[in-house]
């Protein structure tokens, strides 16, 4: 069922079937498309750093822009402390980035329209920054969830408050990420869909909204990438750099 | 002709419903959880491999690579800084060179003129003392040359008048008798002759 906006998203076996146990962990396409990411990745930034010349050529311009952009970002919310964490927040929005950009390449899979996906990278961040957060204030880091200058009659309701939004960025962390691409997928599919049902005759209308919607999706991936990025640096600011 | 909004409302709604049918169909794919621990494990095995890869070889690269450009960059600016400099230092000492023998040409003009003008001086000087000396003896020899006159006169005229009245009379006269008369007549008549 081609036809089927929601088609796209299937997720298929390549190849043999591996199961470890009871648990399957066969190559599909979802794997495919994130191997490629990483590799396309590994390969423009390994290509943009080979040579130590003074003045760069486009690749390494890029490479090095992308390094600077991202060190900038880093140091602009989470401040100097955050400088050992940079390999893994450039690691991390390098490969959304290029997921969601290889999602936009026609007949291709979007390993970011997958909840679970997306879940697990936020997951993995709201772990990791609770775990840096206990680490570098102990139990102080409790103090988080008790803002200043608060009424006391009202601090019973705030903290409630203040651990719910704290437990659930996670899920809007990876909802954010999951909803934009599914919907943005979705929307190009049926566009895509009147298209081919409104023929020659009406057909192109649609199709124009089409081409927009692709410069539309092409930004949409960039900056949801960006904000995936910048959200984890936001998080990470509050484990490092605890202001309450 | 929909307007924009009545168009995108269109299109919200087929969106909707068709993903209405298709959950009713078969549903969200990302809410079925056959490849869920797949999907896990393979998202960690790039994952990781990528932030491996990346944090052990590529990003120490590039850093160093900035880096060195913009130590380099500095180390040329630097560079160029104190060549200014130094072609600053360069152009105040050929200033201060010029300068210099500028004064020293003056100086050299200046002390030509005076030895010339010491010179003209002197050689002047030395012609007017020449002159002056000569005016002098010159002057002498004219006032010894007046004052011997008047003698050589009367004796020229005591002999004249001798002879005259030899050829006259006929005999000798007395010679100072003559010589009374001249001189006599010279006294008298001597502002007359010389203007003495």
């Amino acid at each position: 069922m081609a036809t089927n906006p929601m088609y796209q998203f299937n997720v298929y076996r390549i190849g043999p079937e591996i199961k470890l146990g009871d648990i399957d962990l066969s190559f599909t396409n979802a794997s495919l498309f994130m191997v490629l990411s990483a590799l396309t990745v590994l390969i423009i930034f390994k290509l943009g750093s080979k040579k130590n010349i003074i003045i760069p050529n486009k690749i390494q311009l890029l490479a090095e822009l992308s390094y600077s952009f991202i060190s900038k970002m880093i140091s602009d919310t989470a401040g100097t402390k955050a400088k050992p964490y940079f390999s893994f927040i450039f690691s991390l929005f390098m490969f959304v980035l290029f997921c969601n950009m290889l999602g936009m390449i026609p007949y291709s899979f979007t390993v970011t329209s997958h909840i679970i996906v997306t879940f697990v990278l936020a997951a993995f961040i709201f772990i990791g920054v609770t775990i840096i957060g206990f680490l570098k204030h102990g139990l102080g880091y409790l103090k988080l969830f008790v803002p200043s200058g608060v009424p006391i009659v009202l601090l019973p309701l705030i903290v409630v408050i203040e651990i719910i939004s704290y437990l659930s960025r996670p899920i809007s962390l990876s909802v954010r990420l999951f909803a934009n691409m599914m919907a943005g997928h979705t929307m190009m599919k049926v566009f895509g869909g009147f298209v081919v049902s409104l023929g020659i005759v009406g057909g192109w209308l649609p199709l124009s909204f089409s081409v927009a919607l692709t410069g539309l999706e092409i930004l949409v991936a960039f900056l949801q990438a960006y904000v995936f990025a910048i959200l984890t640096c936001i998080y990470l600011n509050d484990a490092l750099n605890l202001h309450h | 002709m929909f307007t924009k909004k009545t168009l995108f409302s269109i299109t919200l709604y087929c969106t909707l419903v068709t993903t209405a049918l298709s959950a009713e169909s078969g549903g969200m794919p990302q809410l079925d959880p056959e490849f869920w621990f797949s999907q896990i494990f393979w998202l960690i095995f790039t994952f990781s491999l990528l932030f491996f890869i990346l944090s052990k070889f590529i990003l120490p690269n590039i850093s160093s690579n900035l880096e060195n450009r913009k130590s380099q960059i500095l180390e040329n600016i630097e560079k160029a800084e104190e060549q200014r400099q130094e072609s600053e230092d360069k152009i105040k000492e050929f200033d201060k060179i010029i300068y210099n023998s500028k004064v020293q040409a003056k100086n050299i003009l200046n002390e030509a003129k005076k030895k010339i003008s010491e010179d003209i001086n002197n050689k002047k000087k030395l012609l007017e003392d020449e002159i002056n000396s000569e005016i002098k003896a010159v002057e002498i020899e004219i006032n010894e040359l007046r004052k011997r006159s008047p003698e050589t006169i009367n004796q020229i005229a005591i002999s004249t008048s001798s002879d005259l009245l030899k050829q006259l009379i006929g005999a000798d006269v007395n010679q100072s008798n003559i010589s009374a008369i001249v001189e006599d007549l010279s006294k008298k008549e001597k502002g007359k002759y010389y203007g003495v």
